[in-house]
């Protein structure tokens, strides 16, 4: 396996603070937040709603100034910039606003030139680069268009070719896909996975939907009441059985009634990536002639990986050696003895 | 005493009366346009929460616009005449020196329509421009300006009809025009006929130059339109 190499950190944001006045005090919508983002990655911004994920976002936008804490992008301090220089550090963050946000009496290529018409691109060296873009998101043919003749969905991926226009080393949305539905939405997401893929853009991607996050995401902080609660790689994440992250993207161990009792064993697993699809369990049953009963849960797939959580009963006399064999195969094994609770081994 | 116009000399007596009026609103458009539009930008720029907020400046210029549009129009003509209008043209009498008081008279006005008009721009447009790391003048014109152009030409369209209206004072410094035309014969002679016709020229000519905006804002207007 080749060593990553230096991991190279495009954002740090640290413990930033930001308030916002209101009746009987001031919100603090952000509480200290600490964050890096590595090069290249996707990184999905989640937390309930209030939770200052927008505002994190905005932060590091350029857009509000931070009470105290420190936002670096490609080493430069954004907190303390004058003007012209907030200017020049804007056009490395491409941003994509949460909402609609095209300007409605230019045509599509001419939102995606605003950019460049910003930096002083000459006319032909635009009139490619914007071809290049609308190629990019896959409408060319709309770059007459104006926004009112286009998706929704269309409208968000201008947006993204717009936010790309003045090759930015990062890209920050916001809710990019709220407002459309799941079809629409893999559109704005392929956008997205193409633009770190072939431009090497760093990709902040605050959103609700889970959904964005398993398909996109490398990364994940989980933000709550203004505090980072979760962060790391979305694979490490979803492998602690009681992180939220784990227990938002995993398939859903329903199981109301409680554990049945006739199985000598119960207990949850998370498999990653081959295993999720292999062999693993029917041979665990095998090997040491135990009943297997698939409880709850199921199979499902972050990026490119699948991974599956499954509520398993085992019957037979050797249900412990099973799990520990699977345990040892490299799944995640939680075990629960007795009850519908369950107690972690 | 009643006298009728024989209708041979009506049409000679509307004809330069027009090509006054057109000559007066058109030039005194022209300038409200030229100031106005900056007025109106400066007044939504400098708002609280605008893209540069200035308090000060935009009170000031707030309450200026806002005495300036309380004056009657016969009171600005009068105001101005010796002030403004005399050095400026050399004379204070006649239709260019009539343009003064309209065109002055005309800025306040425009630049109350510009800045609503500005603040009809969303938000979120101007925020996603701001990202891109636009300056300010930039943002003024590729979008405040850009985005509101429709809404920009129907107020010029309204301040030029407005015009029409104030150019009928303008008698009063020797402007003569349509609405002297109207006053001299219809109320000082009770040649009706004159008057009517007058009055049909100039609505004529109000609803003309309406259209004529009208049409033009919803030709370069990209947004879809909704009929109900
Ligand atoms: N401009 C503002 N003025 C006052 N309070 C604000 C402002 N912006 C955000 N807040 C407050 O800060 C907190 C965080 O808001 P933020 O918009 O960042 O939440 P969020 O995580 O994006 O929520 P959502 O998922 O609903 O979009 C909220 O309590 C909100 O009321
Ligand atoms: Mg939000």
């Amino acid at each position: 396996m080749a060593a990553r190499a230096v991991e190279h950190k495009v954002i740090t944001v640290d413990n930033l603070v930001k308030s916002f006045p209101a009746r009987g005090g001031a919100v603090r919508a952000l509480d200290g937040v600490t964050l890096e983002v590595q090069a290249g990655a996707v990184c999905g911004v989640v937390g309930p709603s209030g939770s200052g994920k927008s505002t994190l976002a905005r932060c590091i936008a350029l857009l509000e100034r931070p009470d105290s804490g420190a936002i670096r992008v490609d080493g430069t301090d954004l907190v303390t910039l004058d003007d012209a220089r907030l200017r020049a550090a804007r056009r490395q963050i491409g941003v994509v606003p949460q909402g609609d946000s095209l300007l409605r009496q230019r045509t599509a290529a001419g939102n995606v030139a605003l950019p460049l018409e910003t930096a002083g691109v000459d006319g032909p060296t635009r009139r490619r680069r914007v071809g290049e873009l609308l190629d990019l998101v896959g409408l060319t043919d709309k770059a007459a268009s104006y926004p009112d003749q286009l998706s929704g969905g269309q409208r968000q991926r201008i947006a993204v070719a717009r936010a790309l226009a003045a090759s930015p080393s990062v890209l920050l949305a916001d809710e990019p896909t709220s407002a459309l539905d799941p079809e629409t939405t893999g559109s704005v997401l392929t956008v997205l996975d193409r633009a770190r893929a072939e431009l090497g853009v760093t990709v902040v991607v605050v959103t609700h939907d889970m959904a964005v996050v398993r398909r996109i995401c490398d990364d994940v902080a989980v933000l709550d009441g203004g505090r980072i609660v979760e962060n790391g790689r979305l694979l490490d994440l979803v492998s602690d059985v009681d992180s939220r992250t784990a227990n938002a993207l995993l398939p859903a161990l329903d199981q109301a009634d409680g554990i049945p009792a006739n199985h000598d064993r119960v207990a949850d697993v998370v498999l990653v990536g081959f295993a999720a699809v292999g062999a693993l369990l029917p041979e665990a049953s095998n090997r040491f002639g135990v009943d297997l009963a698939v409880l709850g849960g199921g199979l499902t797939r972050l990026g490119e990986t699948p991974v599956a959580r499954f509520r398993l009963g085992l019957t037979g006399e050797r249900a412990d050696s099973a799990l520990e064999w699977i345990s040892e195969a490299g799944a995640l094994v939680r075990r629960a003895q007795k009850g519908p609770q369950g107690v972690a081994a | 005493m009643k006298q009728t116009t024989p209708w041979s000399d009506v049409f000679d007596l509307l004809h330069p009366a027009l090509g006054q009026t057109l000559y007066m609103v058109g030039v005194a458009t022209l300038f409200a346009t030229a100031l106005g539009i900056p007025l109106g930008v400066l007044l939504h720029v400098s708002a609280p929460g605008g893209l540069r907020p200035v308090p000060v400046l935009h009170r000031i210029l707030g309450t200026v616009v806002d005495f300036g549009r309380s004056l009657p129009f016969i009171v600005l003509i009068v105001l101005l005449q010796q002030v403004v209008t005399r050095p400026l043209i050399g004379t204070s009498i006649g239709p260019t020196a009539a343009i003064v008081p309209l065109a002055i008279g005309a800025v306040p006005f425009l630049g109350r329509l510009v800045q609503s008009a500005l603040r009809e721009v969303d938000a979120n447009v101007v925020e996603a421009a701001v990202t891109t790391g636009a300056t300010r003048a930039r943002i003024v014109r590729s979008v405040l300006l850009g985005e509101s152009a429709p809404a920009l030409v129907s107020a010029v369209g309204v301040t030029a009809v407005t015009l029409v209206g104030f150019s009928a004072m303008a008698g009063v410094v020797g402007g003569e025009g349509l609405g002297d035309l109207a006053i001299r014969y219809g109320y000082q002679r009770y040649d009706d006929r004159v008057l009517w016709s007058t009055v049909i020229v100039l609505g004529a000519l109000a609803m003309i130059i309406q259209l004529l905006f009208d049409v033009t804002s919803r030709l370069i207007d990209r947004r879809r339109r909704v009929t109900a």
